[in-house]
């Protein structure tokens, strides 16, 4: 029978299935952070057991992490004992860990893929939602809560059922100032924030196998947003060509053999699929969300919704609720709306070729008066990778702050958050109420059309200033 | 975890959807090393105003349902985040039972692990439900884990489904782990195999 690419790298990963159906997954890589690990570590200390496979697992801080300079350690006392438990953890257990001041250290989902740590046809899991980015590589991977996490560590699977198979196929050449955020962000706007539950997308069609590995991962990465547990893209020759080299990844002949095997994953013709999505790639538009949740987003020609004109009582409550905590007008135009702070950065968008594409906008501008403008980079090498192509010294002469690597206000568990009230357009993945501080309202956007925000000072179509 | 057989209590009702996990514990309470504790942040934005005075307004500030151990959610509640720290924060509140029309997955799947039942119901079910909520310790609900049925103040009893593995394990205060190890051999097994057959695939190397 043919199977989907989710279909044939589950059947590779089940252990065992119980009478009800529910499967022991083995899992190949397990990616640890210091938020969602301690309570599992104090499980498996309690019990008495150890880490089963510390060679399938790599620990790294990023949450907490100030972006400043690190030498001074971590002022708060909460994200400095976090960090402080992950550090005693990891040598209890002997879990392969990179320091905060190690050049490689960086967001867990951007470091995974740039060693080489997680590879095609890998089943990948973190207590983290974000997880889902490493899908780009063509692995089932998806985030996991603590017990999980304990689970995991202690036995190297995961009890799991097999999820349902979506389809979302964009076709066509993606239009001027568009990027792979706008494709997800469309995805996002079309099927809506559970159109995804209980499924595992499979992103296909020729836009999606022209996107480099970052823009895949873009993709990939906010498949939760959807509801999805995973997303994932059939690895091919630009993702062969991504993993070649890297430092966890098979090396030479080893490699070849690595690829072959890989080349057998694709979904095979006429594998079922439980639902399909369509996409028409020249129907896009940059995207801008204008509310609180990642499916209320609109083209940045467009205007925020007007909720007199629903007719659903609970869904027009809920657009009065989002129009309101927004502090945005029925029917307003999104563009020319004045925003407070630029964040770009994340696990979404704090890649090399993600600071490339908001370079390019802000070389030779200025940040708008009043503005405050961060650009975080994913990892150390992302950053390194930038202040080697003098990315740095654009984004500096520019007027943007120029920070070390971590999740930093993505969620604001450093010192990195919105003040209340404050407006931020975003390059992150959540725009959910005090996401990035309390009180604080965030737009996302891709990388060029924050840099864009930035220079002019409010949302604005990228495609006017390129 | 403490078992899950049957449970009569105070049902609240919050049928907002598309309550996120970053509204049921925001993410600058996660900064603990502990599973305890986080009851007292549980939906802390929509629970306290700036000044962390209590919102009046808010059901679980309301006398009648403080003691609430049945929260009564709307669509696609807990989706967001994979932070278990969201269901710590409902149980360390009291919460055992959350109903609702449909549930985010990991949230879904992190509420067996602690103990609390997440039952699914048509939204026309749930709004009934939500009627009865309002008489607050008047109107008790009884879950009864075994039978999968709620019984309504009324007396009418309501169906509903659950996964029959994870069903085993609330009755049975069963954790996972204990249950997994006894699988050792077949892991043993499959890694040996894998082994074999994917001797390409190096572990990780961060030296």
């Amino acid at each position: 029978m043919p199977r989907t690419l989710f279909d044939k790298i589950w059947d590779a990963h089940v252990v065992e299935v119980m009478e009800d159906g529910t499967a022991v997954l083995y899992i190949d890589r397990h990616l640890v952070h210091e938020v969602t690990s301690p309570q599992a570590f104090e499980g498996l200390a309690l019990a008495g057991r150890r880490v089963r496979r510390p060679d399938a697992t790599l620990a790294v801080a990023d949450h907490n992490v100030p972006t400043e300079d690190r030498a001074h350690g971590i002022a708060e006392p909460e994200s400095a004992l976090q960090v402080a438990t992950l550090v005693a953890n990891v040598e209890a257990f002997g879990v392969p860990y990179i320091p905060v001041t190690d050049r490689r250290q960086g967001i867990v989902h951007i470091i995974g893929p740039e060693l080489g740590v997680s590879l095609p046809g890998m089943t990948i899991v973190c207590g983290d939602s974000h997880t889902s980015t490493h899908g780009a590589l063509g692995s089932l991977a998806f985030g996991i809560g603590t017990s999980e996490v304990e689970h995991v560590l202690a036995t190297q699977t995961l009890l799991q059922k097999p999820a349902k198979n979506m389809l979302v196929r964009v076709e066509g050449a993606l239009p001027a100032g568009c990027t792979a955020k706008d494709i997800i962000l469309a995805i996002i706007g079309q099927i809506g924030t559970a159109g995804g539950t209980g499924h595992v997308i499979e992103y296909a069609g020729s836009t999606i196998r022209a996107l480099d590995m970052a823009g895949r991962m873009t993709v990939c990465n906010m498949s939760i947003e959807a509801g999805a547990r995973a997303g994932l893209i059939a690895p091919d020759d630009v993702t062969f060509d991504y993993v070649r080299g890297r430092p966890s990844a098979p090396q030479g002949e080893a490699l070849e053999r690595a690829i072959e095997y890989w080349r057998t994953l694709p979904s095979d013709p006429g594998a079922h699929y439980d639902s399909l999505v369509e996409i028409d790639a020249a129907s896009l538009v940059p995207m801008v969300s204008w509310g609180t949740n990642p499916e209320a987003v609109v083209p940045i020609t467009g205007c925020a919704p007007d909720p007199a004109a629903e007719r659903d009582p609970a869904r027009r409550a809920l657009l009065e609720r989002m129009i309101s905590y927004m502090d945005l007008t029925p029917g307003q135009k999104m563009a020319g709306t004045k925003i407070d702070v630029v964040f770009i950065g994340s696990c979404t968008n704090g890649r090399i070729e993600d600071l490339r594409a908001a370079a390019s906008v802000a070389r030779g501008r200025k940040v708008a008066p009043g503005v405050r403008a961060l650009v975080v980079p994913g990892s150390g090498l992302v950053k390194a990778q930038a202040e080697s192509e003098g990315l740095d010294r654009v984004f500096l002469d520019a007027g943007f702050e120029w920070r070390e690597a971590g999740c930093s206000m993505c969620l604001g568990m450093n010192p990195d958050k919105l003040t209340p009230g404050q407006r931020c357009a975003s390059t992150s993945n959540r725009n959910f109420e005090g996401r990035q501080g309390p009180a604080g309202r965030t737009h996302l956007l891709s990388p060029s059309m924050a840099a864009a925000a930035a220079v002019t000072g409010a949302l604005v179509d990228v495609r006017e200033l390129v | 975890m403490q078992p899950f057989t049957t449970l009569t209590g105070i049902a609240a009702s919050l049928p907002e959807q598309n309550i996120d996990t970053d509204k049921i514990i925001p993410a600058r309470f996660l900064k603990t090393i502990k599973r305890t504790g986080l009851g007292k942040n549980l939906f802390d934005t929509l629970r306290y105003d700036e000044s962390g005075a209590e919102r009046p307004d808010f059901v679980l500030n309301q006398p009648a349902f403080r003691h609430a151990e049945i929260l009564l959610a709307g669509e696609n509640f807990g989706c967001g985040s994979s932070r278990e720290h969201a269901p710590w924060a409902l149980l360390d509140f009291g919460i055992r039972c959350i109903i609702a029309p449909s549930f985010a997955d990991i949230f879904h799947g992190n509420c067996f692990k602690n103990g609390i039942l997440p039952i699914v119901l048509p939204a026309d079910i749930c709004a009934a439900l939500q009627d009865d909520a309002t008489l607050g310790g008047n109107a008790r609900l009884s879950i009864d884990l075994s039978r999968q049925v709620i019984i309504r103040p009324n007396g009418e009893e309501i169906a509903f489904e659950v996964d029959e593995f994870r069903k085993h394990c609330l009755l049975n205060g069963l954790d996972d782990i204990g249950q997994t190890m006894q699988l050792i051999p077949a892991i043993d097994h499959y890694e040996a195999r894998l082994a074999a057959s994917h001797d390409w695939m190096p572990g990780v190397m961060v030296g």
